[in-house]
């Protein structure tokens, strides 16, 4: 009836993942009775649940995003707390199976739960602000596509409490992976709740390189879109290049596992190199479909903050570019040891090299771009410098491990576990911070508290040092990654070290939110009334903060390069606005189930195929194809805004920028 | 002035173009069409934006079924002592295979050509053959599965075979849920008639089916074509 699922899934005899589930589980009937006690649904579901908007999706994408972000974190402070501990003759807290499944969940939460979701909230949140229209191409799709990701977050937290998660790192590498070595439910876990949301991440990538070609407000040709929705449109033909690899990989896996197939296993004639290629063919592109938007995000803080145009535009978007392609031709350099042979290896280290040319174009781009302009050093701008800082580092260590022979010293090394956070902290993470900082206003009316920013960035950029160096150094020592116990007693220093860099981290995260509970205090006194809160330079800023749902009242018509900075020029040489338009109503999409429902379907098919409930799968895929089909027969896809309405929206705004003309003519004419 | 309604027939698709410009046109006028997505001469219709959606989602299939085609060549050889492609290819049945999906490409596009000039009955009559057609493509397929397993070559035999019934059944499932898709288009078609978003997703469907040939061809030439001859 149940499958494999019975009463000794549940881990009693395991305080850690009992206790923690049994808060966590706590928190969300907490929370669930918190909204219902308030009368809350409707809100909800109603502005969030069943919202189509792209600026609502994108929130609720970084909120899952975030939620991730420090689950993957106490799973880190656990790593090295237990590294820490277990020297020599001490054991530390963590039996190995707990362990293993606690770096395996670390890397799959951090990569597809927490970076993917916070950068992909970005993308829908910003990129049809700046090419000035109204939503994305398929809105009710990129409803489904956060669902189905946040199915698959589902998922991987079910683990903790039912059952057990995979134990073989986050890149499920057979023939460890098969069922004949593997036989428990974690790698079904990990295989099903990567495979749901790996889908919602490839409808995204399609949603995304449609609304960028086809869906520009008029004059917004290629070369006048702002530098983040080129590294969106980079990042998106890069999903849509390579994500399906995952589902065909995963795929192949999972009938490994389920049917007894030989794709991957040890006996007739099954291919377990054949696994890291096609995993790599997709996990080494998905590294730049990540640091990509990341560097999008940099460019507009650094042209932002310096008051200048981005130095070297053409050459960001062709560096772009040349890094979406070559990012696809360097996957064999996780793999060096596979032996392929000196030539093979040759080539691929040699494409590893070339491929920091591109970012070396960028990292100039942006020094340029800060010099001669009047840098203001607010807080994304200092997640900015932090972030060349600790980026050419890393980058400069990646460059090391792609040379092969000093490659087959450092592989599966601390040295490289110390690289690959390096290049995704101090180039993702730290981004990510900078633009939470950055658009925070113009999703919800008020900036962040600047102290505790500041703070934040402080505490984050000292910690990371202090956590990572020491890492360096073990992996130059020959310490390998992924280790429950440590022999050598004589690593122990470095290794305290790391954790004190871990609690310096812990500062920083408490800061951040700190800074959010103290700005949501103070409001009205952060409020941004303008809709341009730190002069900016592309469309979004032309709207009030927060931009109403429709976006633009009409749609901006582009004549150059950072549209709105032209739009803004204008105003104050002419010292007013431009006349006002002519009011038309709007046509928006109506608010959808579709994606809640299949998220739904697909969370529970999901759970009865990990535990091999055959006939639940069944009803859930039955469900799902329903489901299907009622949406496809609605027969009203769009309401009418009425022009009187965006009208009136839109004659708010226009008073706000008015009155902040006004402004400024008074205080040229004190001035002179 | 030439006045339209002189051809009644061609004024309506003269019409339908200008509300809904695709498509490529050597006589157009050189600048941006407006509705058409190109350049800088804003949104694209609805028409465009939903059919290029789809080309991308084809591209990403495509990718898909190429990690298929790459497990293949690299299994190929590995038989594990079990039947080579030699032994399993039946050439005369996978030719009738073949003919049923190509042919039910070309019945596909004629459906695609009734629904140009909006004709009910043709489109529902031209669709109703293509499912047939596919239908006969997938029974074929299963027969051919199952005399298989009878003779003891599963999947579970070899990484050959394995990675045979992936890439064949990976098509072969395509062709289904397309079949379902057809059905679901059929009785939508009927009850709701030629709504725009119903031709559009008639538009899809096209691609879809036609993409699927494509594979086909794919697998018939590696797969069966030169399995037979190695």
């Amino acid at each position: 009836m149940f499958g494999r699922l019975d009463w000794s899934a549940i881990p009693i005899t395991q305080p850690i993942p009992m206790i923690t589930s049994v808060v966590i589980i706590l928190v969300i009937l907490g929370a669930l009775g918190l909204v219902t006690a308030k009368g809350w649904w409707p809100y909800l579901w109603r502005e969030w649940i069943t919202s189509v908007d792209h600026k609502r999706i994108g929130v609720m994408y970084v909120l899952l995003g975030v939620v991730m972000l420090i689950r993957g974190f106490a799973d880190a402070i656990m790593m090295r707390t237990q590294q820490a501990m277990a020297i020599g003759g001490a054991q530390g807290y963590l039996e190995p199976e707990h362990y293993n499944q606690i770096f395996s969940a670390h890397g799959t939460i951090m990569i597809f739960f927490a970076a993917m979701p916070l950068v992909i909230g970005y993308m829908n949140f910003l990129v049809p602000l700046q090419l000035g229209v109204r939503d994305v191409a398929f809105p009710t799709l990129n409803s489904v596509s956060f669902w189905l990701t946040a199915s698959g977050a589902l998922l991987v937290n079910i683990s903790l409490f039912v059952g057990e998660f995979a134990r073989t790192g986050w890149l499920p590498y057979p023939p460890l992976s098969e069922g004949t070595y593997s036989p428990g439910v974690g790698v079904d876990y990990y295989l099903w709740a990567v495979q749901i949301s790996g889908i919602g991440t490839l409808m995204t990538g399609i949603n995304f390189v449609t609304t960028v070609l086809k869906m520009r407000c008029p004059g917004m040709s290629y070369l006048r879109m702002p530098m983040f929705t080129w590294t969106a449109l980079a990042s998106s033909l890069l999903i849509v290049a390579v994500f399906p690899i995952l589902t065909a990989t995963l795929a192949m896996l999972t009938l490994d596992r389920y049917f007894g197939f030989h794709f991957f296993t040890n006996e007739a004639g099954g291919n377990p190199m054949m696994f890291m290629n096609l995993i790599w063919a997709w996990g080494h592109p998905e590294v730049y479909i990540l640091v990509l938007p990341a560097f999008g995000i940099f460019s507009e803080i650094f042209s932002t903050f310096s008051g200048k145009p981005l130095f070297g535009y053409r050459s960001m978007v062709a560096a772009t570019l040349f890094i979406c392609i070559v990012a696809m031709m360097t996957w064999l350099h996780h793999f060096f040891t596979m032996g392929a042979g000196a030539a093979v290896n040759t080539a691929f280290g040699i494409s590893t090299s070339v491929i920091a040319v591109g970012t070396g174009v960028k990292i100039y781009n942006w020094i340029f771009t800060m010099y001669g302009g009047r840098v203001r050093m607010s807080v994304p701008m200092l997640w900015s410098m932090g972030f060349i800082f600790t980026f050419v580092i890393g980058g400069m260590t990646g460059v090391l491990l792609a040379v092969p022979p000093a490659d087959f010293l450092t592989h599966n090394s601390m040295f490289l576990v110390a690289h690959f956070h390096n290049v995704i902290v101090g180039g993702v993470v730290f981004a990510l911070f900078a633009g939470l900082e950055f658009w925070f206003p113009k999703a919800f009316g008020f900036r962040l508290n600047e102290g505790w920013g500041k703070a934040a960035f402080w505490f984050a950029f000292i910690g990371f040092w202090v956590t990572f160096t020491p890492l360096y150094i073990l992996g130059m020592q020959g310490m390998t990654r992924r280790l429950q116990h440590v022999n050598i007693v004589e690593w122990a220093p470095m290794l305290q070290l790391s954790l004190v860099g871990v609690v310096i981290l812990i500062a920083g995260a408490a800061c951040q939110v700190i800074q959010l509970v103290v700005s949501i205090l103070q409001r009205d006194k952060l409020r941004d009334t303008t809709g341009d809160p730190w002069d900016g330079r592309s469309l979004e800023w032309a709207t009030p903060s927060p931009a109403p749902f429709f976006n633009f009242a009409v749609m901006p018509n582009v004549e150059g390069e950072e549209a709105y900075w032209g739009i803004k020029q204008r105003a104050t040489e002419e010292q007013q606005l431009a006349p006002e338009p002519n009011y038309a109503p709007i046509e928006m999409p109506v608010n959808s189930a579709v994606g809640v429902y299949t998220a739904f379907f697909a969370s529970v098919g999901g759970f009865a195929l990990i535990w091999h409930i055959w006939w639940l799968a069944g009803l859930a895929l039955v469900a799902a194809f329903i489901g299907f089909v009622v949406f496809a027969w609605r027969d009203v896809h769009e309401f009418e805004v009425p022009a009187e309405e965006v009208a009136r929206i839109d004659r708010a705004r226009r008073a706000a920028r008015a009155a902040v003309l006004a402004q400024l003519a008074q205080a040229k004419g004190t001035a002179s | 002035m030439t006045d339209l309604s002189t051809f009644s027939t061609s004024r309506e698709a003269l019409l339908r173009r200008r509300e809904e410009p695709v498509g490529h046109d050597p006589h157009a006028p050189r600048e941006a069409v407006p509705g058409s997505g190109h350049g800088a001469s804003g949104p694209a219709s609805k028409r465009v934006i939903v059919g290029y959606g789809f080309w991308i989602f084809l591209l990403s299939d495509i990718v898909m079924f190429s990690c298929f085609f790459a497990a293949y060549a690299v299994l190929q050889g590995a038989t594990a002592g079990g039947p080579s492609a030699r032994d399993i290819v039946d050439l005369p049945r996978v030719g009738v295979e073949t003919g049923a999906l190509l042919l039910s490409s070309f019945t596909c596009g004629l459906s695609f050509a009734a629904t140009n000039v909006r004709n009910k009955l043709w489109t529902q009559a031209f669709l109703a053959i293509t499912a047939l057609l596919g239908l006969i493509f997938v029974g074929l397929e299963l027969q051919e599965f199952i005399e298989l397993a009878m003779a003891g070559a599963t999947p579970q035999r070899s990484a050959f075979l394995t990675a045979f019934y992936t890439l064949v059944g990976c098509h072969g499932l395509h062709v289904s849920v397309g079949g379902l898709w057809l059905a679901t288009m059929m009785a939508q078609l009927q009850v709701k008639g030629f709504r725009p978003e119903i031709v559009h997703r008639l538009i899809c469907f096209n691609l879809f089916w036609h993409a699927l040939d494509i594979v086909w061809v794919g697998v018939f030439s590696i797969v069966y074509l030169m399995g037979a001859t190695a």
